[in-house]
């Protein structure tokens, strides 16, 4: 029984529904993102207009164009690449994407899968496009995207810790791992007794959200972290004997994550779906759009950090996660742990 | 060997070298010893960070730097041999395009030598017009410099901030020049035209927007920590080591060595009738060198609104035969130019050109130090080093 | 400024003056001429002499700063076939071997010229005569800079600097043959396509004087 649509359809159907409904998601908040934020908000920020012609108006256009565009490229491969994992490596970093995508709650029934582990899962899945970088930058037989998928290694795997113990605040007020659950604490929760906006968990895991921020801005591989694709140095990093449609799945790919982690972020600290004031049905219709909002507020954040900040050396950039990141999360989960036995 | 050491001037570090000597630049130590062969990598000649067509083939350990060797030459257009079979005139056409960025300022010299030798001297007015588009070239490419070295090190927006900026500037040189690259402005003697109308309203306008734009680059570049985590006490050039290898310019000055030749040297424009200041710093970083270009943009602009409440009337060609011959001798003229210190050595015989110039360049003696700056460093040290001396690949090969 | 009396002839400026004097004050004999080249002092030293002029140069006269090395070839270029046509765009040179200020013992020089940081418009301009052997002592054990300008000059004219560590080739291919700014070695853009000469100019547009204004379309 489908709890949305309350229609009876088997199970396979709603399988490939399901699996429909993600990947066309995926491209399209790819798309969205990469218009709003990369084509205009940089522009804008950059005093100049950026694409104005594709499509008429303030060329929104651009990227579907550009989406074509790679699609009818001549598939290149290096001589010396190996074909298999060459191939295979955009697949595999455009696989985590999707499957982040199947836990995020965008209404009270909206889910594609609901998960008990849903917060784990998605950090655990997260993780394995790091398997794919690697892939991308030893198959191209090329020294600077070997130098890319080393330092990409390097980088993912060090701030996967500081997302992680960021999060672990969250849960631990929440108490629960399940992202439905955590929305529904946030939005039944109240502030010294007024439940005018619920109880949003930025208000006490500031430090998390701030983590987070940081962790997800390095595991997006964006500035100023991204030193396995320093344009200035390495061109493209590991992507950089990738065209066509192989460069366009790590695009996707890359935007896709930046989606799915600003609405893990926006489930987690700012309430996700839920508005506390409307219940019900109006919740599925109204959640995607509540959702939608705070991830684009999130995303600006990101991006905006991308814009501004030169980036940091490989070394100073590890200083930071394991010097600075994981105590500052030690701390921040102990404190928790501490204030939510205490209150 | 610790980068306090001098080498012995002119020799070159062995290949050899063991890479642990360097482990102690490293902020994270790795104790299990690694043994692992070294990588040789080519920086170049296509890459966006070398500027031009330079090629740096450096061996690496990881991703330190133990040898490297610029390999130059890839836009190596001859100049010294053109300049043998061409008259004075169309030799000022050659020399605008040795530093592209300010195109004007290479041009002074080379005139500056014939007039010695014929024992003209261009008329006042000429020679304030002359200051003033030299340092307007200076403003246009030091601008150019605040913000890509901002995009060499991974901020990609001052770029932007940088290049509409020095629009303003390079509109002011077209407007007096007709070009905005390679003017062509210079005639032995004085210049080829005067001053249009309303260019001294517009210059001070401009000059305006050039001081407000120098602090919005000290905010955004120099003061962000990131910036100056990537570029402080990176490449630094000791004094003595920067003079014996000729580095020139703001480099020099960069390092603590309060030398400009336009204060120093043999007087030269209208220098001396200015109020202005030579800016040093003592650290000799990547940092310090940002941060004198950045004084010198605006000592530049405030030496050009002096010049403009200065400027003398009167004509701005002295008398030139109309076919120049340039008598027996020989000179040698230098200049501060942005880049650094250009001269140029003209050997004449009489002839309507010359017998032999000797092209002086600044790039050229700032490149050869990076044999010695880049040993020991990471690879976006490189980057940083290479976007810190400001070279034109124009002025390394001629 | 340089002083140019009208009738003695150019004149050193004070700064050369105490350039030169030092420089024969420690060199003595090996100093074979010395002249003046609009207010600097041009001083030719014995081949023997020529990294012991850099030395006494960086220690004596504190010129810590080396500005270039290079060469001079003072052998007039072969004449060209479009020479002697009166053709004012290309310059024509003397015919006969003369030498610059200093004077030369032959067809080849090498020069130099180091200058002090420390001290206002203080410079040496240096030469040497470089024999048929073309062996020319190296700078590069005083002069660290002198790495790049000797490996320049010798790719240029073929001097070779003993105590040079690598002698290779700076801008051309490593396979390159010939020393291109010998005054022999033809310039190849000339051999590929002759000179145009003058060509006619077209006045600039509204620049005649008897230009008519254009007629105006019913």
């Amino acid at each position: 029984m489908n709890p949305v649509l309350a229609l009876d359809i088997g199970w396979g159907t709603t399988l490939a529904i399901k699996a429909v409904i993600v990947l066309a998601i995926v491209p399209l908040t790819a798309l969205i993102l990469g218009y709003v934020f990369l084509l205009k908000m940089m522009s804008h920020m950059q005093s100049r207009l950026g694409p104005m012609d594709p499509g008429g108006f303030h060329g929104w256009y651009q990227l579907l164009g550009d989406g074509i565009k790679f699609l009818q490229k001549e598939d290149i491969m290096p001589a010396e690449a190996d074909r298999r994992v060459f191939a295979l490596a955009p697949a595999v970093v455009v696989l985590s994407t999707f499957l982040v995508f199947v836990v995020i709650p965008a209404g009270p029934r909206l889910v594609v899968q609901p998960l008990d582990v849903g917060v784990f899962y998605a950090l655990a899945v997260s993780s394995l496009s790091v398997i794919g970088v690697l892939m991308a930058g030893w198959a191209s037989s090329n020294k600077y995207a070997l130098l890319g998928g080393l330092r990409a290694a390097a980088q993912l795997i060090a701030y996967e810790l500081p997302l992680v113990l960021a999060v672990v605040g969250v849960v631990v007020q929440a108490g629960t791992m399940n992202l439905e659950g955590i929305v529904h604490f946030q939005q039944t929760g109240e502030l010294f007794g007024w439940s005018g906006i619920g109880f949003p968990l930025i208000l006490t895991q500031f430090i998390g959200f701030a983590l987070f921020m940081v962790a997800a801005q390095a595991e997006l591989t964006q500035p100023p972290f991204d030193m396995p694709v320093a344009e200035s140095e390495l061109v493209a990093g590991y992507m950089v004997e990738y065209t066509g449609f192989r460069f366009l799945f790590f695009f996707i790919g890359e935007f896709g994550t930046a989606f799915a982690f600003a609405a893990l972020a926006a489930t987690l600290f700012l309430g996700g779906w839920a508005t506390p004031w409307v219940h019900g049905t109006a919740a599925d219709w109204l959640g995607p759009l509540v959702l939608f909002t705070k991830v684009m507020l999130v995303a600006f954040l990101m991006f905006w950090a991308r814009f501004t900040y030169p980036r940091f050396r490989e070394d100073q950039l590890q200083a930071i996660a394991w010097k600075w990141l994981i105590p500052i999360a030690l701390f921040n989960i102990m404190l928790t742990g501490v204030l939510k036995v205490a209150f | 060997m610790t980068t306090t050491d001098l080498p012995e001037p002119g020799k070159l570090p062995d290949v050899d070298v063991d890479p642990s000597a360097f482990r102690h630049l490293a902020d994270a130590q790795v104790n299990v010893e690694l043994d692992t062969g070294d990588m040789v990598l080519n920086i170049g000649p296509q890459h966006p960070a070398t500027h031009g067509t330079l090629r740096l083939v450096v061996r690496l350990d990881g991703e330190r730097v133990i040898a490297a060797d610029p390999i130059i030459g890839y836009m190596h257009r001859g100049y010294e041999k053109l300049t043998e079979f061409r008259t004075y005139p169309q030799i000022t056409t050659l020399i605008n395009r040795i530093d592209w960025l300010s195109s004007f300022a290479n041009e002074v010299p080379f005139i500056s030598a014939a007039e010695s030798l014929m024992s003209i001297e261009a008329p006042p007015r000429a020679q304030y017009i002359r200051t003033i588009l030299t340092e307007l070239s200076r403003i246009a490419t030091f601008l150019l410099f605040l913000g890509e070295m901002g995009l060499q090190v991974g901020a990609i927006t001052p770029a932007f901030y940088g290049f509409r900026d020095r629009e303003y500037v390079l509109n002011l040189i077209e407007a007096v020049t007709g070009g905005r690259f390679h003017p062509n402005f210079n005639r032995i003697g004085g210049l080829k035209d005067d001053l249009p109308w309303g260019f001294i309203a517009d210059c001070r306008g401009t000059m305006q927007k050039v001081l407000a734009s120098c602090d919005e680059f000290e905010d955004l570049v120099a003061g962000n920590p990131i910036f100056q985590a990537r570029t402080r006490s990176i490449g630094i050039i000791p004094a003595e080591l920067g003079a014996a290898y000729g580095v020139s310019g703001s480099n020099l000055r960069a390092s603590g060595v309060d030398w400009d030749l336009r204060r120093d040297g043999v007087p030269y424009l209208v220098y001396n009738d200015l109020d202005w200041k030579v800016w040093t710093h003592p650290d000799g970083d990547s940092f310090a060198r940002y941060w004198v270009r950045l004084q010198e943009t605006r000592e530049s602009a405030r030496m050009v609104l002096q010049m403009l409440d200065m400027l003398p009337a009167g004509p701005i060609m002295a008398k030139v035969p109309r076919i120049i011959k340039v008598p027996e001798g020989e000179v040698f003229v230098n200049t501060e130019n942005p880049l650094g210190e250009m001269g140029y050595y003209v050997i004449s015989k009489g002839a309507t050109g010359p017998f032999r110039v000797k092209i002086r360049s600044a790039s050229f003696s700032n490149v050869s130090i990076l044999p010695w700056l880049l040993r020991g460093v990471y690879i976006p040290d490189i980057i940083t080093i290479l976007a810190g001396l400001y070279f034109i690949l124009g002025d390394i090969d001629r | 400024m340089p002083d140019e009396t009208p009738e003695g002839g150019p004149t050193l400026t004070e700064e050369s003056a105490g350039v030169l004097a030092a420089l024969q004050a420690e060199l003595g004999d090996a100093i074979v001429e010395h002249a003046i080249a609009a207010g600097d002092v041009v001083v030719r030293v014995k081949p023997d002499a020529w990294r012991r002029t850099a030395q006494v140069c960086k220690d004596k006269l504190g010129c810590d700063y080396l500005s270039f090395i290079a060469g001079i070839d003072w052998m007039p270029a072969p004449l060209l076939a479009d020479e002697g046509s009166g053709d004012t765009s290309a310059p024509v040179q003397p015919r006969e071997q003369t030498y610059g200020v200093a004077g030369s013992a032959g067809r080849y020089q090498a020069f130099a010229v180091v200058e002090s940081t420390r001290r206002k418009a203080t410079r040496a301009i240096l030469k040497t005569d470089v024999a048929d052997d073309l062996r020319v002592e190296s700078w590069v054990s005083v002069y660290a800079g002198a790495d790049w300008h000797e490996r320049e000059a010798w790719e240029m004219y073929g001097f070779v600097f003993d105590g040079h560590p690598s002698l290779r080739h700076l801008y051309l291919p490593a396979e390159f043959e010939g020393h291109p700014l010998r005054k022999d070695f033809p310039l190849l853009a000339r051999e590929v396509k002759p000179w145009p000469g003058l060509v006619d100019v077209e006045p600039m547009p509204g620049g005649g004087d008897d230009e008519e204004a254009p007629a105006v379309p019913e």
